[in-house]
């Protein structure tokens, strides 16, 4: 069970300004129904440019229908430049706190918001479109709100982050690349990444280098592609060519060419040697959910 | 106001008779089953006397029986004490929809150089034996597979799984926590290996479990350092449990009647009101081979935490697959196993009821729901009003 404030489970159980406004001046809406939360969020604006009027819908937990409907109460009454600067943080305060892993419904209400003022300074034109890079595929979220999230909230490990904005709660594939934004804003406060590398660059034996390969794929790119009901089988190494195989989910999946070369072929080229490409093995292609002897 | 207990399936009541049964080996006979004195002895005979009533209910010999401190040590021991004893095989065959107590066994086993290949299940839940055929091989050590879905419910025709893979000589391991108590066994005419069960899922208390080991099968010992429990799992015995899981297992053999026709039609009752009374939902998981007491119903766009925390304020208790309720960011890995769109994993509700139900809380349960859903569905950005 959750603990969650009096503030939190009052907002929950008598959400303020439920509902959608007809000809709001801005509308945004964020998140999904596969990411398990989602909000849209509207407003209405007075001759004094002042929010008006403020509502919501929100589809999630408890901490998601309360954080959106503090946000409302906390925008009414200010001016648009006046509510940007609502943080998440201010969010989760006015409700006593938020427990660590729901931090990220509290960022959703900000990013609504955000939305709702663009969609309204572009006369409608404007929906929530994702700027920049995107780190994390499988929520969606990008190189610029990861950043904000680690300079707002001063967050410093990979687990924070994900509880922020839920970037790396998926596979784990881009651990590597939020520890680096987070070196990035952190600056000199972070020290080199944990992850225990092998040593790279001497010359290894095939043995060693096979050994490695297949130690890489346990450790670094099985977890990865396990998160998402696939696996992935070693099946020969020649000089620089890693051959595998996919399992499970991966066998059928789309992204299988994606997976390939951005997640097993980069972790292989991090921890082994530079040099190194991966093909897929051509009989279990065909062949899903075949062991292979 | 009064609680609804609907959560069977995470852990139950411990029964009177089971509490009354324990109480004197607390205070008063605490004796040591292994010491020489007459004081010690007589629990000894009441130790046997429970692994008795255990076996009873098994259909098993009580020399079969290991007392253990949980299921998740069951499935622990049973993995690697077979592991262990076949050291040359190297794969292990298991489902995707496991329990964590053995699925995160497995998958560690992988880093330790093993091949461990997880059966995927159909929409509703089932596996496909002709898969696990395909995969059963000479480096195969263990099959384990769980009798009965704790999500959904969904029991597996693990007989028939049991004569598959022993066939080719292989041990067959199967996580039995759930159907213990609701279903007969008789492991005497099966061909099962290795069963692990649960203390708390059958009204015994937390902290008590059994891990029934066929004879002739290959173990290794999984505690050492004394000669309990046949020198395979040493430590001074949890005397009461053990006491308390014995009478735990004679209810259950006696109410093994109540449980698939009273309980059965209280099931049925609570999910066809809900189906009927909700709409947009849908059950998850095979209805026709299910354990008696659960249900597993998804409320499509809206969220499995809400609905707990509402149905929470009118004392119902039961359990979701929500990412949320788990501190994850994903649903429920069983009810993605069986590929149930993320729009109804979300959503997702297990109700799961014992012997200690009544018809008043179902039917005040099918009343209170529609409520619960149509709120949370007005606040919904994706239901359009």
């Amino acid at each position: 069970m959750w603990e969650y404030t009096d503030k939190v489970r009052d907002h929950f159980f008598n959400p303020r300004n439920v509902g959608e406004i007809e000809e709001a001046d801005g509308v945004g809406e964020v998140g999904s129904l596969a990411c398990g939360d989602a909000l849209k969020l509207m407003f209405k604006l007075d001759e004094n440019g002042r929010i008006a009027e403020a509502k919501f819908k929100t589809f999630g937990c408890a901490s998601a229908i309360a954080t959106s409907s503090v946000l409302t109460e906390l925008i009414k009454g200010k001016t648009l430049e006046e509510a940007l600067n609502v943080t998440n943080k201010d969010i989760a305060d006015y409700l006593g706190g938020l427990p660590e892993q729901k931090m990220h419904c509290s960022v959703m209400g900000r990013e609504a918001l955000e939305a709702a003022v663009a969609n309204y300074r572009t006369g409608g034109q404007e929906k929530h479109e994702l700027e920049g890079k995107i780190v994390c595929t499988c929520f969606g979220v990008t190189e610029e709100e990861i950043v904000r999230v680690v300079r707002e909230n001063n967050l410093t490990t990979v687990e924070q982050v994900t509880n922020y904005c839920k970037a790396g709660g998926g596979c784990g594939g881009c651990h590597g690349e939020i520890e680096k934004l987070i070196a990035q804003v952190q600056g000199e406060k972070i020290k080199a990444p944990p992850a225990p590398a092998p040593p790279k660059g001497k010359k290894l034996t095939n043995i060693q280098k096979i050994q490695l390969v297949q130690q890489t794929i346990n450790e670094q790119i099985r977890p990865a592609l396990r998160a998402h009901g696939g696996n992935i089988e070693l099946i020969d190494v020649e000089g620089d060519k890693v051959i595998v195989a996919f399992r499970g989910m991966c066998a059928q999946c789309k992204l299988a060419e994606f997976t390939m070369k951005d997640v097993v072929e980069a972790k292989l080229r991090e921890f082994v040697s530079d040099d190194l490409y991966v093909e897929e093995d051509g009989d279990s292609a065909q062949e899903e959910h075949q062991h292979r002897e | 106001m009064n609680t609804i207990y609907f959560d069977n399936n995470a852990t139950t009541k411990v029964a009177e008779e089971v509490f009354e049964a324990m109480r004197p080996y607390l205070c008063d006979l605490y004796g040591n089953p292994s010491s020489m004195h007459t004081f010690g002895g007589q629990v000894g005979i009441k130790v046997r006397e429970a692994r008795q009533r255990v076996a009873d209910l098994l259909g098993c010999d009580p020399g079969e029986v290991i007392f253990t401190s949980c299921g998740t040590e069951s499935d622990s021991a049973a993995i690697h004490g077979t592991l262990v004893a076949v050291p040359h095989k190297h794969k292990v065959i298991t489902t995707r929809v496991e329990h964590p107590a053995v699925l995160a066994v497995c998958r560690e086993l992988e880093s330790h150089g093993y091949t461990v290949i997880e059966l995927g299940v159909d929409k509703q839940g089932r596996l496909d034996l002709g898969e696990l055929e395909d995969q059963l091989d000479d480096d195969t050590a263990l099959v384990t597979i769980m009798s009965a879905n704790n999500e959904t419910g969904v029991i597996f025709p693990i007989e028939e799984i049991a004569e598959r893979v022993t066939d080719r000589g292989i041990t067959f391991h199967t996580d039995a926590v759930q159907i213990v108590g609701k279903v007969p066994l008789n492991l005497s005419k099966s061909r099962i290996n290795l069963l692990s069960l649960s203390g708390h899922k059958l009204h015994a208390p937390k902290g008590v479990g059994v891990l029934y080991v066929k004879k002739g099968t290959r173990i290794a010992p999984f505690l050492l350092g004394g000669h309990q429990e046949g020198g395979r799992r040493a430590g001074t015995e949890n005397v009461p449990g053990i006491v308390g899981l014995g009478q735990a297992c004679k209810l259950a053999a006696e109410g093994m009647e109540d449980e698939n026709t009273r309980v059965k039609a209280l099931r049925d009752k609570l999910e066809r009101g809900i189906l009927k009374s909700c709409p947009d939902s849908r059950v998850n998981g095979d209805v026709e081979h299910r354990l008696p007491n659960t249900t597993n119903i998804s409320f499509e766009y809206i969220e499995g935490e809400a609905i707990l925390l509402l149905l929470d304020r009118y004392g119902i208790c039961a359990s979701s697959g929500s990412a949320c309720t788990s501190g994850s960011l994903e649903p429920s890995h069983v009810l993605r196993a069986m590929g149930v769109p993320f729009t109804a994993a979300h959503g997702s509700i297990r109700f799961s009821l014992s012997r200690y139900n009544t018809e008043q809380e179902v039917d005040l349960t099918i009343e209170k729901m529609p409520e619960i859903i149509t709120r949370l569905r007005e606040l919904s950005p994706f239901v359009t009003t």
